[in-house]
């Protein structure tokens, strides 16, 4: 092996190692996770909103062929939301625009991720994962709302 | 150029014809449904033409017919030719029909299942979507095939290493031996998902599935996948590019050492498709994704190899200077129009790496998980590097094993240059709409592409319209290229005394160490098995435990189960 070789071959390697301590930088001072294995959970079958803490939730999301339940979610602003993803059917996606929420639904598991919303808006998700005919219509929205806007909509479900 | 010849039987050579003329119909038949697919998305189109059927008919035939069905076949071809040629030893030619008329029935049987419309699953089949019984025997046929043929080769390997002690094995041989080395592996997972799950579930002889213990299965095999679609050019590149530009590989040892690495990561990486899934505890998503990282070493390495290949043929051009070189490459040069197929997938290669990394990146792959940019990214790949190679690798083929003058050369040699092209604002369209949240597999012109629907989202259309551009150039560049590869195909024959042996451009290394270390698969092999085991346990372990319910067989055209 060659000087250039051996300096390409460092190179390349220190690289990768760059990237992998981005990654754990991102996992541990970020606290950016991804989906993990989860037992604690008991699988459900219909969906529910409930509020948890001063500032948390607890969302059990149904995906089914072909609508997420619920479709629209309203939630006030800082809100912190415990989502657990489920299918009762075949394979779905979810992911929720400009957030790092990515989720496969996938029946006979639970899924699950912690996200807070800091910013109010509106927060399109549609189903990524073909799950049949009308898979393209398989959409919904969350709605983040700032204080004392909707007052008593607060968490609700529709 | 001085080469060397080896005279293949009249029966391998009609063989190794079909291996490459059949795929190339079925390989258009997929490329007019990409076409289409892009009409789809942008809500141009709402129903097939010619073919008739949805957006996700079309998409199943496009995804097996051109990213299994053309690259089983190619790489089989290749290896056909590749080691009776290098070994200097006749192919068993019973064994090497055996094995091409498997696929080729495995091939067609799967074709017509998707075209009735009774396999619209995609190419990934995750259940408990069911596709057609033929559908998963025609998937097994052609696997099965390739393993006849790999079968075949592994006699004349261990012969010739008998016969000369001492020797290094050509690099090609090495090369096509880490190809079905990696896919026999990685096969006998999908066999076992399709032979013991998928297969007695579609006939109805089991109820339930584990919808996540498949998925898991799926992408043991899925991943290594993209090695193999991968391997075959690799080999060309190492092999011809160098020699067609009048260079020399600058290291032989690399060369080996890349193909080593390739047995030893390919397979433990595949959760990095399953980051977004639950089930599987995130600390062994993390240590695949690792791995994955790893399996990047060997591709690094393999840019700054060919670009010193590249220098060094460059220099001996005549080039001068830190760059003058690269002017100096026969990128124009009408009797090397096969180098322009594999300079031209090495330039999309270094997109699609980076977006690979991006892909690999653990929690980066939120950003980018099943939406448009995953597409776009393997478009820079398997339809990039791999597809250009094997298109120039079939025209070669085609010339050598048909005795034929390659037609309109001026016109071959231009398809890669327009093709890269097409993909670039194709697959730049697709990335681009990806980080907007654009959803991957889905019929965006009947929904999110659709002024008229609620569910119009207008910040994606100009990407989507952008694809539609790429699309049609890459189409284009194919139909040129079919319509030069048929008129070589129906050539007059080249006029010669005798019998026209076949040869190919294999390069001489520059630097030839004896790397001793590097010559027998064995040790990989082992290593391979004892990383797959360490990664794969605590997997499958989660995946069995956390999982608490099976599933029924579904249609893609009902909520209720089929059963």
């Amino acid at each position: 092996m060659d000087k250039s070789e051996k300096m390409a071959l460092s190179l390349s390697g220190m690289l990768l190692v760059l990237f992998f301590g981005a990654i754990m930088y991102a996992a541990v001072v970020e606290d950016i996770q991804v989906p993990t294995c989860i037992t604690d959970m008991e699988p459900f079958t219909s969906d529910t909103l409930f509020q948890s803490g001063p500032e948390t939730y607890e969302l059990q999301m149904v995906a089914r062929m072909w609508a997420f339940q619920p479709s629209t979610v309203r939630l006030p602003v800082g809100s912190t939301v415990d989502m657990y993803l489920t299918s009762q059917d075949i394979t779905h996606g979810f992911m929720i625009e400009n957030k790092n929420v990515n989720l496969m639904a996938v029946p006979g598991a639970v899924n699950y991720i912690q996200v807070t919303f800091d910013e109010p808006g509106e927060y399109f998700f549609a189903c990524h994962e073909f799950c049949g005919a009308a898979h393209h219509t398989m959409s919904g929205r969350i709605i983040i709302e700032e204080e004392g806007v909707a007052g008593n909509q607060m968490g609700a479900l529709q | 150029m001085n080469l060397e010849t080896f005279q293949f039987s009249k029966s391998a050579k009609k063989l190794n014809s079909l291996l490459i003329i059949i795929p190339m119909v079925l390989l258009f038949i997929g490329v007019y449904g990409g076409l289409m697919q892009t009409l789809f998305r942008a809500g141009i189109i709402q129903s097939d033409p010619f073919m008739g059927g949805d957006y996700y008919k079309g998409l199943t035939i496009h995804g097996v017919l051109n990213a299994i069905v053309f690259t089983t076949f190619f790489a089989v071809a290749l290896g056909n030719a590749l080691i009776p040629y290098s070994l200097k030893m006749n192919l068993n030619t019973k064994a090497a029909w055996a094995s091409g008329i498997l696929m080729l029935v495995g091939s067609v049987m799967a074709g017509v299942v998707m075209l009735m419309g009774e396999a619209t699953v995609l190419y990934t089949f995750y259940p408990p979507l069911k596709a057609h019984p033929l559908f998963y025997v025609g998937l097994t046929l052609l696997v099965v095939g390739s393993w006849v043929a790999f079968f075949n080769w592994i006699p004349m390997y261990l012969k010739w290493r008998r016969e000369n002690p001492g020797e290094k094995t050509p690099l090609t041989v090495v090369g096509m031996f880490t190809t079905f080395i990696v896919w026999l592996i990685a096969t006998a997972s999908v066999a076992v998902e399709i032979l013991f799950m998928l297969l007695p579930w579609s006939l109805g002889l089991i109820d339930e599935v584990n919808v996540m213990l498949a998925r898991t299965l799926f992408w043991f095999f899925g991943h290594p996948l993209v090695y193999f679609w991968l391997l075959p050019a690799y080999v060309m590149y190492y092999s011809f590019m160098p020699k067609l530009a009048d260079g020399k590989l600058y290291s032989d040892m690399a060369g080996r050492l890349v193909f080593m690495m390739f047995v030893v990561f390919s397979v433990p990486v595949g959760t990095h498709h399953q980051y977004m899934d639950p089930a599987i505890g995130s600390q062994w998503k993390l240590i695949h994704g690792i791995f994955t990282f790893a399996v990047a070493l060997p591709s690094l390495i393999t840019a700054f190899t060919l670009a010193a290949s590249l220098e060094y043929a460059g220099r001996q051009r005549g080039g001068k200077g830190l760059f003058g070189w690269i002017t100096k490459l026969p990128y124009f040069d009408k009797e090397k129009w096969f180098f322009s197929y594999l300079i031209s997938g090495l330039i999309i290669f270094i997109f699609g790496g980076i977006s690979g990394i991006v892909n690999a990146s653990y929690q980066m792959n939120t950003a980018v998980h099943n939406t448009a940019w995953v597409p776009g990214h393997f478009h820079l790949t398997v339809a990039g590097p791999v597809l250009l190679a094997f298109l120039g690798g079939s025209m070669y083929l085609i010339h050598q094993f048909m005795g034929k003058p390659v037609k309109m050369k001026g016109w071959t040699l231009s398809v890669p240059y327009i093709y890269t092209i097409g993909v670039s604002i194709f697959s730049w369209g697709l990335m681009r709409g990806g980080l907007l949240g654009m959803p991957r597999r889905t019929n965006t012109g009947a929904s999110y592409a659709n002024p008229e629907s609620v569910l119009y989202q207008p910040d994606w259309m100009p990407y989507i319209d952008i694809t539609v551009i790429g699309g049609i150039i890459m189409f284009l560049a194919i139909v040129i290229f079919v319509v030069a590869f048929f008129a070589t195909v129906f050539a007059r024959s080249e006029v010669t005394a005798e019998e026209p042996k076949v040869t190919f451009p294999i390069t001489a290394p520059l630097h030839n160490e004896p790397s001793l270390w590097l010559r027998n698969f064995k040790p990989f092999i082992i290593i391979a098995i004892i990383l797959i085991v360490l990664s794969y346990t605590p997997v499958i372990y989660d995946v069995l435990q956390s999982t608490y319910d099976g599933s029924l067989p579904y249609s893609p055209n009902s909520p209720v189960p089929l059963r």
